[in-house]
């Protein structure tokens, strides 16, 4: 008599970003990971929750001069000022191979006014491969003086209602950690519409060559991604999640599933892995097989039973 | 083009001189897919800091699927790498980037400055192996002083090419620059310039070959994050006034390609 064996159950780590569905709660962060294509054969693209790509603003940018980027201790500072090939290259040029992907493609993007933002937005929403949009609000706005929308709950309510009134895909807005209250600014994009946020965006930071007494950017500020931002991300996660009902996908420092983790009980619905993929470009891959392994080994019945479940005393 | 990532294990280390150090990995996809000028990343830490990797151009391969890398201790990252073991393991990634476009019709100028010298020895290999005659092909190899050079003249020796030293300070060949040995011994007409040193050398040669009208390629270097063009922090200017990245774009360039100063 054959002997029937239970399979391993595959665990569930499905997670929701308003009506954007998610295999596993691992996204790669924009500025990363390229345009996806150029880790295809490095990990299994088809085992992420998702990507998001290279920010795209409505013309292509050179970007900064060198040096942009700088190590520090334990991260790096970048100020690669935005470089990108601009949305009509980028729908003709990388939306063809992004279509194709079995998980969602999330493309970032960004401007100097509430206009560009609208218009980049019009452009991509009736292109078949955008799965949702993510906006970068840390850029500044160059009619209100070069204040970042993000720092203004205002300025970032009117760039969120600009995208989401143009397009029917789900809209994430990345928060700017470069404010006193960020949970305020995260309420303001709420009520404007946003299905969701993700944070933290990189912290302004400088590196000094003491030798030389120069800056060691060229554009002397940049900002700190690596595992030296995670505590600072952690807390602001923990904060947001408590202010908001909308979902929340933690970024920064996410080096292996037990930070995604920790996020994830912070009250983040997904993560985001951003600075690692330079480190180990199959990162992710890694990060969503070990929250799938804890899953099993803490017999939970799925991933979302940890969202948020911190105690505090 | 393919890429890969492997645990190396450093199979000879050699300490050239108080702070020059070669390492030999075993590599086997890597050794197997480099060309000359191409480069790794290696993780010089499993630690959180130093964070980042840190390029090293491909000194030279083996057929039994092993790499070299030549360095300098100048910061952090190499002098944790300075202080690898064999039979210890490396995190190594690659061959990454675009290498020397090898003209086999034609007569090569291999120049050589400081640390720049460490991706020649892959590229004379290859090139005396692609071509019948090498009679009329030179290696330029200049370094600060005799500690840098003398280590490493008789790997470039055994091609039969016309290999000529010199050191900044005399100490070992000739006095002076790599950039004066090319004006006195005048490549053959119709020679391509493959070069890789400071900065300040390869824009003498650039001036140089442009009056001669022989072709250049350089390989430069520049800080990097990722290696694989995904963190765009590697550019730097090009001629038309955008920028090109180092680490796909280059690290080798016609010299034609780049703005210098």
């Amino acid at each position: 008599m054959e002997i029937v064996r239970e399979r391993d159950p595959f665990p569930d780590l499905r997670v929701n970003i308003g009506t954007l569905r998610l295999q596993n709660p691992v996204l790669t962060a924009s500025g990363t990971f390229g345009y996806a294509r150029e880790f295809a054969n490095l990990l299994n693209l088809h085992r992420l929750g998702g990507v998001i790509v290279k920010g795209i603003s409505l013309e292509p940018r050179h970007g900064n001069p060198p040096p942009r980027i700088v190590e520090t201790a334990c991260g790096m500072l970048n100020a690669i000022g935005l470089e990108n090939v601009g949305v009509d290259r980028f729908i003709q040029e990388k939306i063809p191979y992004l279509r194709g992907l079995q998980v969602p493609a999330i493309v970032n993007i960004l401007g100097d006014s509430v206009e560009e933002y609208q218009e980049v937005t019009e452009r991509l929403a009736s292109i078949e491969g955008v799965a949702a949009i993510e906006v970068n609000i840390s850029c500044p706005n160059v009619k209100k003086g070069g204040v970042a929308f993000g720092a203004n709950p205002d300025m970032a309510a009117a760039v969120t209602h600009a995208v989401k009134e143009n397009c029917d895909v789900p809209v994430i807005v990345k928060l700017s950690p470069n404010v006193s209250d960020i949970s305020e600014i995260a309420a303001a994009v709420e009520d404007a519409g946003a299905d969701g946020v993700s944070l933290i965006n990189t912290l302004i930071g400088m590196a000094i060559n003491l030798e030389k007494r120069k800056p060691e950017l060229a554009n002397v500020i940049g900002g700190l991604s690596g595992p030296a931002i995670k505590p600072v991300a952690l807390r602001m996660v923990y904060q947001v999640a408590r202010r908001v009902s909308i979902p929340v996908i933690g970024i920064g420092g996410i080096d292996n599933s037990r930070d995604a983790l920790e996020f994830i009980v912070a009250g983040a619905t997904a993560v985001q892995v951003g600075t690692a993929n330079f480190i180990n470009p199959r990162v992710s891959e890694e990060i969503a097989e070990g929250i799938g392994e804890y899953v099993k080994t803490e017999k939970l019945p799925s991933i979302r039973d940890l969202i948020g479940c911190l105690e505090v005393d | 083009m393919s890429q890969y990532q492997e645990n190396a294990t450093i199979t000879r280390y050699e300490r050239l001189s108080q702070d020059n150090i070669r390492l030999t990995l075993q590599a086997d996809s890597i050794a197997a897919a480099a060309k000359p000028g191409q480069f790794v990343m290696i993780r010089t830490s499993t630690a959180k800091d130093p964070l980042l990797r840190r390029p090293f151009s491909i000194h030279q391969t083996s057929t039994n699927g092993r790499i070299q890398i030549l360095f300098k201790i100048l910061g952090r990252g190499t002098e944790l790498l300075a202080h690898a073991q064999e039979g210890e393991q490396l995190p190594v990634f690659g061959p990454l980037g675009h290498g020397f476009d090898i003209r086999t019709d034609r007569p090569a100028c291999i120049v050589g400055g400081g640390m720049g010298i460490a991706p020649m020895l892959f590229l004379a290999k290859r090139i005396s192996r692609l071509k019948s005659n090498v009679a009329s092909d030179f290696i330029l190899f200049g370094g600060r002083t005799r500690t840098e050079v003398e280590p490493l003249s008789d790997d470039f020796r055994q091609f039969g090419m016309r290999f000529y030293e010199a050191t900044d300070d005399g100490s070992y060949g000739e006095k002076g620059f790599v950039t004066q040995l090319i004006q006195r011994l005048k490549p053959p007409k119709g020679s391509v310039v493959y070069a890789c040193g400071p900065e300040s050398m390869l824009e003498q040669l650039n001036i140089y070959c442009q009056v001669k009208g022989l072709e250049c390629q350089v390989s430069v270097e520049s800080v990097m994050a990722c290696g694989m063009g995904a963190c765009l922090g590697c550019n730097i200017p090009a001629k038309d006034g955008g920028y090109v990245h180092v680490c796909y774009e280059g690290p080798v360039f016609n010299a034609e390609e780049l703005a210098w100063k």
